[in-house]
């Protein structure tokens, strides 16, 4: 049997200040995996994942990387991983390339084999060019991408990255998808990603959980859960305002301004339906597009359930 | 980590260590260098010259072994509180806790850092010492194992505090209330024969008065305290210090939550 990447079971953490950040949670990752852990702020993403590479202490639980319990040998534990976190911690006063060779060296890695690593990680995130550039002198983007290259120097099986995009620019962000594409298809690297942007972990992960006030509230692949979308919400751009609501049977239409209606299309619908009741009507409809991404759209119904709160009104923030 | 390994990620450390005192040479190397000067124009010279001889050696002679230790101590304590706070600070201590490596090779490291500075110091000092005094080593190979063991055990000190402390103000703490009392009332300057009797006795619990004297024994011959004790005490107080170190870093004080 070939051992999971990651497997936690009954993890819990309660924090100095009674804080019960994770209660109990079980999670699998296969080798391989390109897997995304999605959940709102505070939801406890950062901390499971810092307890996985021993920045957190672990309340209770079981933690096992590649097969290797971390409570028996975290050291051989940790030479599986690479860690991106969620914030900023190089030292911003040391050079680009210093920061990914001292890395190298608290891994054990000789000079001789680390320097044309560095060079090679480097030159693919686009940072060659600025790596004796003192680390605070890099944009916001560049930071994550230091960040990116330091975890991969050791070459680890399992990478983990804790919001890698935030903060950088789309195109650079398509790129970052590339590499991160490349390095789990080619080098089979497993990888753990925890993202805001949910195009990005539909995109890219075949499999998902998603975590909520400390506990898994889903756990499956992407593409089962994207089944789970029973209704999808269009909106279409009309070739010219309209005076009156057009009525299209058995579908629930909304206008939202007086060029632009919103149409909610339940599992089984026809688009078709739709679009020949609009031309009988005479209404043009010019563009079309999904009012939120699928996965959003998910998102954000299965968070509110196992909250158990009532969809937040605009404008306001869960404390 | 096989043997290599651990030698390679503690020579790391050590080098980066190293980096980042020369790096900032004015801030780490240059002052000590600089108040040492006064002290030695100012009490050795100027002073020192009415004060005439103490223990039948010349005051400029007797201060001088009491200043390079005192250097020694503040700067090897001062180099680790504060490269290890900073990195605390700035979160890239995560750097050092992700990594496999053992946590006596991230104080091992962190301490022979430390140590290189207090005695980086200490030659400087020596140095300058060199313009106003002649040395003539009595024992040179004790004087050296003293200044070592010293450097280590405040090294270590350093680390603890920086384990402990949880803003910049905690780290100067003990340097300004605890080091720098105790070195001056540890007989850089003065005899503790000069003393009345119980502030002799009082003076015999300073720890730095052992190292002081140890040094002076092993430069000018002279000594108020037995040097066979003096090493004894010090070696205990490394094992000590090194095992609340380490007990510390493995229960993640200050690092983990
Ligand atoms: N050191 C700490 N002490 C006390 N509570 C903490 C600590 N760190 C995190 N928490 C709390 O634990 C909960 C989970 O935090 P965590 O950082 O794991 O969330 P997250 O899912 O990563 O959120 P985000 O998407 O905002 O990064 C939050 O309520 C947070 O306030
Ligand atoms: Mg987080």
């Amino acid at each position: 049997m070939v051992e999971p990447a990651l497997s936690i079971q009954n993890l819990s953490k309660v924090y100095g200040n009674n804080f019960h950040a994770l209660k109990g949670i079980d999670l699998e990752v296969p080798q391989g995996d390109f897997f995304a852990l999605l959940g709102p702020n505070g939801a406890g993403k950062s901390t499971t994942l810092g307890i996985v590479c021993s920045l957190v202490n672990k309340t209770s639980g079981k933690v096992t990387i590649h097969g290797v319990d971390i409570d028996q040998d975290f050291s051989k534990a940790k030479y599986y991983l690479g860690v991106v976190p969620q914030e900023f911690n190089f030292n911003q006063f040391e050079k680009v390339e210093d920061i990914v060779l001292t890395q190298a060296g608290y891994y054990g890695m000789s000079m001789r084999d680390a320097k044309p690593r560095a060079k090679q990680l480097l030159e693919d995130l686009g940072l060659w060019d600025k790596r004796n550039s003192t680390a605070r002198m890099l944009s916001g983007g560049m930071k994550r991408r230091l960040m990116i290259a330091r975890a991969l120097i050791h070459r680890p099986r399992l990478l983990i990255l804790d919001e890698p995009t935030a903060g950088v620019d789309i195109e650079l962000r398509r790129s970052m998808w590339e590499y991160m594409r490349r390095i789990n298809e080619d080098e089979g690297t497993t990888i753990i990603l925890t993202t805001h942007y949910l195009e990005e972990a539909e995109s890219l992960c075949r499999n998902i959980a998603i975590i909520n006030q400390g506990e898994i509230i889903q756990n499956t692949t992407m593409r089962d859960l994207l089944t789970q979308l029973d209704t999808e919400t269009f909106l279409l751009d009309l070739a010219a305002p309209i005076e009156q609501m057009p009525l299209v049977e058995g579908f629930e239409l909304a206008q939202i301004d007086a060029a632009q209606l919103a149409i909610s299309i339940v599992k089984g619908q026809k688009l078709n339906d739709v679009f020949s009741q609009l031309s009988a009507q005479g209404v043009q409809v010019v563009s079309m597009r999904n009012r939120a991404n699928r996965l959003e759209e998910l998102f954000v119904s299965l968070v509110e359930k196992s909250s158990g709160s009532a969809p937040k009104a605009a404008g306001g923030i869960r404390s | 980590m096989n043997a290599k390994q651990t030698w390679t990620a503690l020579w790391t450390i050590i080098v980066r260590e190293v980096r980042r005192f020369m790096r900032i040479w004015p801030q780490t190397l240059l002052p000590p260098s600089i108040t040492m000067t006064m002290y030695f124009i100012i009490f050795g010279n100027l002073i020192g010259s009415r004060v005439g001889e103490m223990e039948g050696v010349p005051y400029m002679s007797y201060i001088v072994p009491g200043l390079i230790m005192m250097s020694v101590i503040t700067n090897s304590y001062s180099n680790v509180a504060s490269s290890f706070f900073s990195n605390k600070f700035q979160r890239s201590v995560e750097e050092l806790i992700v990594s496999p490596m053992p946590n006596w090779v991230i104080m091992m490291g962190f301490v022979i850092g430390g140590v290189a500075r207090g005695l980086g110091v200490g030659i400087i000092v020596t140095a300058v010492s060199l313009f106003f005094t002649h040395l003539d080593v009595q024992h040179p190979l004790l004087t050296i194992a003293v200044v070592i063991m010293t450097a280590v055990l405040f090294s270590i000190g350093g680390f603890i505090n920086s384990l402990l402390a949880n803003k910049f103000d905690d780290i100067s703490i003990v340097p300004i209330f605890v080091l720098t009392p105790l070195t001056y009332l540890g007989g850089v300057f003065y005899s503790i024969s000069m003393l009345p009797e119980f502030w002799q006795h009082v003076s015999l619990i300073n720890p730095i008065l052992y190292m002081v004297n140890t040094f002076r024994y092993g430069i000018l011959g002279i000594s108020d305290i037995n040097v066979t004790l003096a090493f004894a005490a010090i070696a205990a107080f490394i094992i000590v210090f090194y095992c609340f170190g380490l007990w510390l870093l493995k229960r993640g004080k200050g690092l983990r939550s």
